[in-house]
């Protein structure tokens, strides 16, 4: 009986102490972000006005004056990014869950997993011997493209391992109705899996939004308003590094609402993309 | 109307392994025939070799000759899309899109083949619900309810209207209540009776009294041959061949 009641007390303790673990972590991993985002919204939220939003910069050392431009220019930048980098995200990933024992399949997931390991600066570089170089010119195309590579790997393999989820019952389905493959592959395993894959794109473009390093030689910056794809065009995160190096105290008030800014913009981006996308009309669907 | 299916020399393989041999049938039109025997005789790999799904498996294998009405199903002209389209399937474990309602559902066999046509689809849909005896179940949530909220028994009955609304000619139905409770199976056999009348029905069975109770024909299956096929009456009751004999008799199974 003794023994009984000694066990037991060591294995309550044992079960606590892992919980306890478990909560302990989870609670370490959104500290961080808790603590930054709090900090974000301590030191810009006093600057966050609506010249701030609207206005475009001052010249140097001037007080006042806003991103407007640069916050229009990433989203700018950003469309050009995704409307390069998901089609062909997603249809790399169709390939590779379709016919994913080839040789060929096995090199296009081996590029992917080297191309996202790809340091962000040396892509820009890329991009910029490949368009701005030939164009001539800095442009906010330059800064989609390079962006836009860098979506790709993220989404081909997060679209493959959603298909493959797909189970076969569904597929089998579509073939027994005389569907043919290509057609149940778009229409129905892609669509049974679009939440995931969706998750997907949200994490490539969150990813991207933030990247200063390949807009440098790209997109360039601007001090005023462009939307032209051909030409330099101001990107936020851009803007937060000139100002957040440069000497005057102005421009590092508005490099902290400008950080905040951004954040909000991609928290926002998802949530609006999740909730448009959401299938949570469906009663029981699994 | 159903068809008549010719089945002669009929082979098949998974990679090296044979799982039918020399099998030759004349399946009647307008009639329900059962296919039964034990686990692992080849009744699955028959059927699925009517409408070439066999061959979707990995390293699968046909060879023989099988005739659909006028259809050469093996010929070489003959797409298996066409094919399976004109043989419609129901598997063992229900399968409705799940992302889909119950009308999209049933509508995928036409929409998915490029009709558009709102209204005709509209028809089609309640005819193959009616048809399956599901339309007064679900026809007040036809768009609102996604083709997996339903029980098992309802979605069943959505995969036999989704193959019934592309009009084919055959179906074909794998062990269709073996995952059911006992009502739903009585209303899926009071359907294959239905069915019958218009289509030509291949049910493959485990349950010996299923066969008895819907087909009226019945192939005996043993280790990929085709032992026995006859009138379903005298499979059960007079059987030609002792292995018949002792199946549907319970000495092995």
């Amino acid at each position: 009986m003794a023994q009984q009641k000694h066990v037991s007390l060591f294995r309550q303790a044992a079960n606590h102490a892992a919980s306890f673990g478990a909560a302990a972590s989870a609670f370490l991993v959104l500290a961080p972000l808790m603590a930054i985002f709090g900090y974000l919204v301590f030191k810009g939220i006093g600057s966050i006005n609506l010249a701030f939003l609207t206005h475009t910069p001052k010249p140097v050392g001037e007080v006042g004056g806003g991103m407007a431009n640069a916050i229009v220019g990433s989203m700018f930048i950003l469309f050009i990014a995704s409307f390069i980098g998901v089609p062909l995200g997603i249809g790399a990933g169709i390939y590779l869950s379709e016919y994913g024992k080839s040789r060929y399949s096995t090199l296009v997931r081996f590029t992917a997993d080297v191309l996202n390991g790809v340091p962000s600066i040396v892509i820009g570089i890329a991009a910029y011997a490949l368009v701005v170089l030939k164009q001539g010119h800095f442009s906010a195309m330059a800064g989609g493209v390079a962006l836009g590579i860098m979506m790709i790997p993220t989404i081909a393999r997060t679209t493959e391992e959603m298909l493959l989820m797909v189970p076969y019952a569904v597929r089998e389905a579509a073939l027994g109705l005389g569907i043919p493959q290509w057609r149940s592959t778009l229409s129905i395993a892609l669509r049974t899996a679009r939440s995931g894959v969706i998750t997907g794109v949200m994490l490539a473009f969150a990813r991207v939004a933030g990247e200063t390093a390949p807009l440098i030689f790209t997109a360039f910056g601007n001090q005023f308003w462009n939307l032209n794809p051909n030409q330099p065009t101001a990107a936020l995160p851009l803007q937060l590094y000139v100002y957040a190096i440069s000497p005057f105290d102005e421009w590092h008030r508005q490099a902290w609402a400008g950080a905040l800014i951004l954040i909000v913009l991609i928290v926002v981006a998802v949530s609006v993309v999740r909730l448009a996308t959401r299938r949570g009309s469906f009663a029981g669907s699994h | 109307m159903g068809v008549t299916i010719e089945v002669n020399n009929l082979n098949a393989w998974f990679g090296k392994f044979q799982a039918l041999q020399d099998i030759k049938m004349t399946v009647e039109p307008s009639k329900a025939t059962a296919i039964i025997g034990p686990s692992g005789c080849g009744k699955s790999t028959y059927v699925r070799c009517l409408n070439r799904m066999h061959e979707t498996v990995a390293d699968a294998r046909v060879k023989g000759d099988v005739k659909v009405g006028d259809l050469e199903v093996y010929g070489n002209g003959t797409a298996a899309v066409d094919v399976r389209r004109r043989i419609g399937m129901v598997f063992q474990k229900p399968n409705p899109f799940p992302t889909m309602t119950i009308f999209d559902n049933v509508a995928a066999g036409l929409k998915l083949n490029g009709y558009r046509n709102r209204v005709e689809l509209e028809e089609v849909v309640e005819r193959s619900l009616r048809l399956a005896a599901l339309w007064d179940e679900v026809k007040d949530v036809l768009r609102k309810k996604s083709g997996a909220s339903l029980s098992g028994g309802q979605q069943q009955r959505l995969c036999i209207a989704r193959a019934l609304a592309v009009e084919p000619e055959v179906l074909l139905m794998d062990e269709p209540a073996s995952a059911l409770d006992p009502i739903s199976t009585g209303k899926i056999e009071e359907l294959i009776f239905q069915l019958k009348e218009h289509y030509t029905v291949v049910i493959v069975t485990h349950n010996m009294q299923q066969a008895a109770r819907v087909a009226d024909f019945t192939g005996f299956f043993l280790m990929g041959k085709l032992i026995e096929f006859d009138k379903t009456e005298k499979i059960f009751t007079n059987p030609s061949d002792k292995r018949t004999e002792d199946y549907v008799t319970g000495r092995f199974g």
